[in-house]
């Protein structure tokens, strides 16, 4: 049985061992003044740090391709959730909209 | 219990010459574990997005007020923060060590494993409970009490004076920003710590079982599920532990 694995001790202290230098890592990243990299460097470490987990820890290395298709599925589903509200968020300077200078004349001309 | 392949042996009727655990409607053990194994998966799903809804309203604010939410950020202890994470990290190894001594048929390391896994979270809600008491002893709570500058008196009145930084918010302008910080600060982890508190009651019951010897190398799905539940918790606080504590530090 494929999901039946038993992966070896050594593998999880490995995995554990790179999780907590992962994390000695991100506060010592937060320390050095990268600017902007520094909220991406940290993000970068953190889907790094929970692949790890969902791959060894969660055994979805060892899972089926039915498995691991469910999975990506929901990952891709909150990558639109993030990436289309961010988009949109961050686009509403890009286009100079001619804005209401009193709220209350606009409201009545509606 | 363990003797149930040889148990069936016995049985004159083939059909019923099956683990105790396999349910009939199931072909085989291994259709009814990947059944299990992708329904969870699929619960896992609609926890990601619950906490995703948080995670879009966290980063909009952030970007929107990045000041605020840099220097609420120094309000957190880096210390607790990071105590927590290496804990948690821990609970999650000893987790995958219970589910190891499952497959392996070792009865006696699945309840040490699970105790200690239990154990580590309960230190981790312990460390919350410290962090949160002094978040209300700082007037730190979103609300009526909330008091951004209290710190700053605090301070003052004892002659000492407090570092300040160029911003681009005034302080009565941080007094209504920095609480949104801490609102999404107190929802997420207090969402987290109630996931930690239903996880650590899950794992009462599978200890429980995994004591009376409900559990072989042929089924153990209990155990490989509150697992699974279990690495994702500890998976969102990888997450929440740079987007909280590590806004910008330097």
């Amino acid at each position: 049985m494929m999901s039946d694995h038993v992966s070896p001790l050594a593998l999880y202290l490995t995995i554990f061992g790179a999780l907590m230098v992962l994390t000695a890592v991100t506060v010592g990243a937060a320390y050095v003044d990268l600017g902007a990299f520094n909220f991406l460097v940290a993000i970068a470490i953190a889907c790094f740090k929970a692949s790890l987990v969902v791959w060894y820890f969660m055994h979805v290395k060892w899972q089926s391709q039915m498995t691991k298709l469910t999975l990506a599925t929901g990952l891709f589903t909150l990558a639109i959730l993030l990436g289309m509200s961010l988009i949109d968020y961050a686009s509403r300077n890009f286009t100079d909209m001619p804005r209401p200078v009193n709220p209350d004349a606009q409201m009545r001309a509606h | 219990m363990s003797n149930a392949v040889a148990h069936a042996d016995g049985h004159a009727d083939a059909r019923h010459a099956h683990h105790p655990a396999h349910q009939h409607h199931f072909d085989t053990m291994a259709q009814q574990k990947e059944a299990a194994v992708i329904g969870m998966w699929l619960f896992l799903l609609t926890e990601i997005l619950f906490f995703g809804g948080l995670f879009v309203a966290y980063m909009i604010y952030r970007v929107w007020y990045f000041d605020a939410f840099a220097e609420a950020s120094r309000r957190l202890s880096l210390f607790w923060g990071g105590l927590n994470t290496a804990v948690l990290i821990g609970s999650s190894l000893t987790m995958a060590l219970a589910v190891r001594a499952a497959q392996t048929n070792n009865r006696k390391w699945t309840v040490n494993w699970l105790v200690l896994t239990m154990l580590l979270g309960c230190v981790f809600l312990g460390v919350k409970v410290i962090e949160y008491q002094d978040k209300f002893a700082n007037y730190e709570v979103p609300g009526e009490n909330y008091n951004w500058l209290y710190h700053e008196q605090h301070a003052a009145a004892a002659g000492e004076t407090t570092p300040h930084r160029e911003l681009s918010l005034t302080p009565s302008q941080l007094q209504n920003t920095t609480q949104i910080y801490f609102s999404l600060y107190f929802t997420m982890t207090g969402l987290h710590a109630l996931h930690m508190i239903i996880g650590v009651g899950l794992m009462m019951v599978i200890t429980w079982m995994a004591w009376k010897g409900r559990f072989d190398a042929q089924w153990y799905t209990p155990v490989e599920m509150s697992g699974l539940y279990w690495h994702f918790v500890d998976i969102v606080w990888i997450f929440l532990f740079p987007l909280l504590y590590l806004v910008e530090r330097p």
